[in-house]
């Protein structure tokens, strides 16, 4: 593999704070530049970074990152009832709670490896994601999900003289977190979290990850202990997705246990593979491309189908509108499965890889022009042979 | 005494469930070495062969009979369905026993879902990693369900059992107990005795059958048996589709008990594979024992004097089983040594 020097690197990161502000911009002429929609952008991309350092780089394949999005949810709702409507405390606390408890859980699953890692990381947060609906209620208010009331304490807030009137909203120093400041906010922490991402892909600790992930045995029998990296790569993505989670309280105070079901894992894995697990950039273009079709495609039905396909003739245009159907509003998961397994089958380094294919393209046919040169070049050699003999 | 006997039968048909899911999953990773994540989309396709069977007999002739009315002065519609016009009392007998009839639609069905499963799909992907084998039946529990939800609806669809068998048994005065202590449904013992058949069928043709017999020394050594001649994909291909088949009778059997709904299937593979780790990955009897003591340890955990010293225990007893069993004995309670033990 080769190595970008840090000047390429200093590029990247350059080129990807650009894009990622300039993005209301040029994401317009798709229609995605509203501020929902990329303040989900930015938090999903940062739960997809975390999840690659783990997976991408170990090949460890956690199927319970959702439960730490759920921890760093509640625990930001928390922390606005207890603490503050500042977005600060919360977003630090709902980070390390949900370290620490990727530290407990990984502690445990990082014993195994494969497919009983994979089940481990599973029962945990399912363990998580049931107990959340039941007996610890009274911390997550179950069904209905934690929200703000009108009572709650803001304890720091009262302490510097802050009062509320009615529900309050959460804020960064008095700055509103909705709308285009909730996503600028998200922005600059996805940026960090990339830089970050960044860093961890260039360094040692980086490329002893990835030596775990192509030969852990080799790495053993030469004496190095693998666990303690695991172990630290585990609790960084646990932490990714616990800031992640509170993100997501930060642009809407309310926490529910769905965000911890293992559906939930099952799409962070999804979007990563999608885009490319490994590589610095494919994670977020997975989340880009699921988060935003997921947005077109549920929004279309029936009707709004047959306006988009109005051009065709009548018969084409029904027959489309019939293939098409099942597969959009109510079933844009079919088209989820369908686009999971294809990728899984066809392209299993992810949209990536197609692009690195694509980028071979020209490299594959120069290399095949040159080899029907060469054979023309024998033959007729061979033929001019055999017209002297 | 009595509380701790109703535990038990209460935990045995759940575990009927467990057991017979994990049977069929285990002999796939045993035999082809794939993890099935697809493995409870199976078990609910067969729940809906039931639905879809009941919904097929009970197809209704509507006839207006213009000389009477109903009550809201509307000509009346008399609804008779089909069977029971051409077969009559057979007819009425047929859709009572739709559940139980349905084994007969679900055995084809599923075998050759099974079949063009793994011919299709599964077979490009035996040298992948395990991750790859995860994710791509991953994706395809997903499609099955998508389109089981698009053609059936979100809401679980209840099925009878068969009036005969549809009421419950007070097993404690048939044993002597006061009365009322302990009541059970029929059905669920239709079911544990119809798991129980079941796995004993698949144990029979493994075991004292010819073609069991490659199964099994498949398992053990596939690259020899390949050697000596024999086409051990084609056998391994037969075993997945009886995978399928097993899985799907669980299914159809299990709606009486649980209205069938798109995600039962994810809610029982994620417990079924449970039972696999805590029986051991590729272990036919460990599948088994395991799928009854955890549907057992379930029904203990939710009972309420256990509850109440241990809050939330009923939700969580199975994971917290399968984390014991993993850290402690990676194997499994019945598992070989050496094997997936890393």
């Amino acid at each position: 593999m080769s190595m970008a020097t840090p000047k390429q690197d200093m590029v990247t990161m350059a080129l990807f704070t650009a894009a990622v502000l300039s993005a209301p911009l040029w994401l317009s002429p798709i229609g995605a530049n509203y501020p929902d929609l990329l303040q989900k952008f930015a938090i999903y991309g940062i739960f997809a970074i975390g999840f690659n350092i783990l997976f991408g780089l170990t090949g460890y394949l956690s199927f319970g990152h959702a439960a730490f999005l759920g921890v760093g949810s509640y625990t930001a709702v928390w922390s606005f009832k207890l603490l503050s409507m500042n977005v600060i405390p919360a977003v630090i606390f709902g980070t390390l709670l949900a370290g620490l408890f990727a530290l407990a859980i990984g502690y445990l699953s990082l014993r195994r490896s494969g497919i009983y890692f994979s089940i481990l990381t599973l029962a945990f947060a399912q363990m998580c994601y049931n107990l959340a609906y039941s007996v610890l209620t009274p911390i997550t208010n179950g069904e209905t999900g934690l929200q703000l009331d009108i009572g709650d304490p803001h304890v720091l807030d009262s302490l510097f003289g802050i009062e509320y009137t009615g529900l309050p909203s959460t804020s960064l120093f008095g700055l509103q977190m909705t709308g285009y400041s909730g996503f600028y906010f998200c922005a600059v922490i996805l940026i960090l979290a990339f830089f970050l991402s960044l860093r961890i892909f260039r360094s040692a600790f980086g490329m002893k990850l990835r030596a775990i992930k192509s030969n852990q045995t080799r790495m053993m029998y030469t004496g190095f202990n693998t666990r303690p990296y695991l172990l630290t790569a585990f609790v960084i993505s646990g932490m990714y997705a616990g800031l992640a989670g509170s993100l997501l309280a930060v642009t809407d105070p309310l926490a529910g246990a769905e965000r911890m079901q293992w559906t939930a894992s099952g799409e962070v894995v999804l979007m990563t593979i999608l885009g490319g697990a490994g590589t610095l950039i494919g994670p977020l273009l997975g989340v880009g491309l699921i988060k935003y079709f997921e947005n077109i495609f549920s929004a279309l039905n029936e009707q709004t189908l047959h306006e988009v396909f109005a051009f065709l003739p009548d018969w084409i245009e029904n027959l489309t509108v019939a293939i098409v159907n099942p597969f959009v509003g109510e079933g844009w998961h079919l088209m989820l499965g369908v686009l999971f397994m294809v990728i899984v089958i066809f392209l299993p380094g992810g949209v990536m890889e197609g692009i690195r294919r694509i980028a071979d393209l020209p490299r594959k046919f120069r290399r095949k022009a040159e080899k029907r040169r060469q054979e023309a070049e024998h033959a007729a050699a061979l033929r001019a042979a055999e017209e002297e003999g | 005494m009595d509380a701790i006997f109703l535990q038990i039968l209460n935990g045995l048909d759940k575990g009927g469930a467990y057991a017979l899911i994990a049977l069929g999953l285990t002999l796939v990773f045993g035999t082809l070495g794939v993890v099935n994540f697809a493995h409870g989309a199976l078990f609910m396709l067969g729940a809906f062969c039931a639905v879809s069977l009941n919904l097929l007999l009970n197809l209704e002739k509507v006839v207006v009979d213009p000389s009477q009315t109903t009550p809201w002065g509307t000509p009346l519609e008399i609804r008779t369905p089909y069977l029971q016009e051409w077969f009559g009392d057979f007819g009425t007998w047929m859709i009572d026993y739709s559940v139980p009839l349905s084994l007969l639609l679900v055995i084809p069905f599923m075998l050759m879902v099974g079949v063009a499963m793994e011919r299709g799909l599964i077979k490009h992907f035996y040298k992948r990693t395990h991750a790859d084998q995860i994710l791509v039946t991953f994706g395809l529990a997903i499609v099955v369900q998508e389109i089981i939800k698009a053609n059936f609806g979100a809401n679980p669809i209840p099925q009878a059992a068969p009036d005969i068998v549809a009421g419950s048994m007070d097993i404690g005065a048939a044993l002597g107990m006061d009365p009322n202590t302990i009541v059970y449904p029929y059905w669920r013992m239709v079911y544990l005795f119809f798991a129980a058949v079941v796995i004993g069928g698949v144990f029979a043709f493994l075991h004292m059958t010819t073609f069991g017999m490659v199964v099994r020394a498949g398992m053990h050594d596939r690259e020899t048996v390949g050697l000596m001649g024999i086409d051990i994909d084609r056998r391994f291909t037969i075993v997945f589709g009886l995978a399928a088949v097993v899985a799907g009778m669980a299914g159809a059997m299990y709606t009486p008990t649980l209205p069938p709904d798109y995600h039962m299937g994810m809610d029982f593979l994620v417990l079924s594979f449970v039972v696999v780790v805590v029986g051991g990955m590729g272990s036919l009897g460990g599948a088994v024992a395991a799928g009854f003591l955890l549907g057992i340890l379930q029904s203990f955990a939710s009972m309420t004097e256990i509850k109440s010293f241990l809050p939330g225990i009923d939700q969580i007893i199975i994971y917290l089983v399968a984390v014991v069993i993993l850290l402690v004995r990676p194997r499994g309670l019945l598992g070989q040594k050496g094997v997936m033990e890393d």
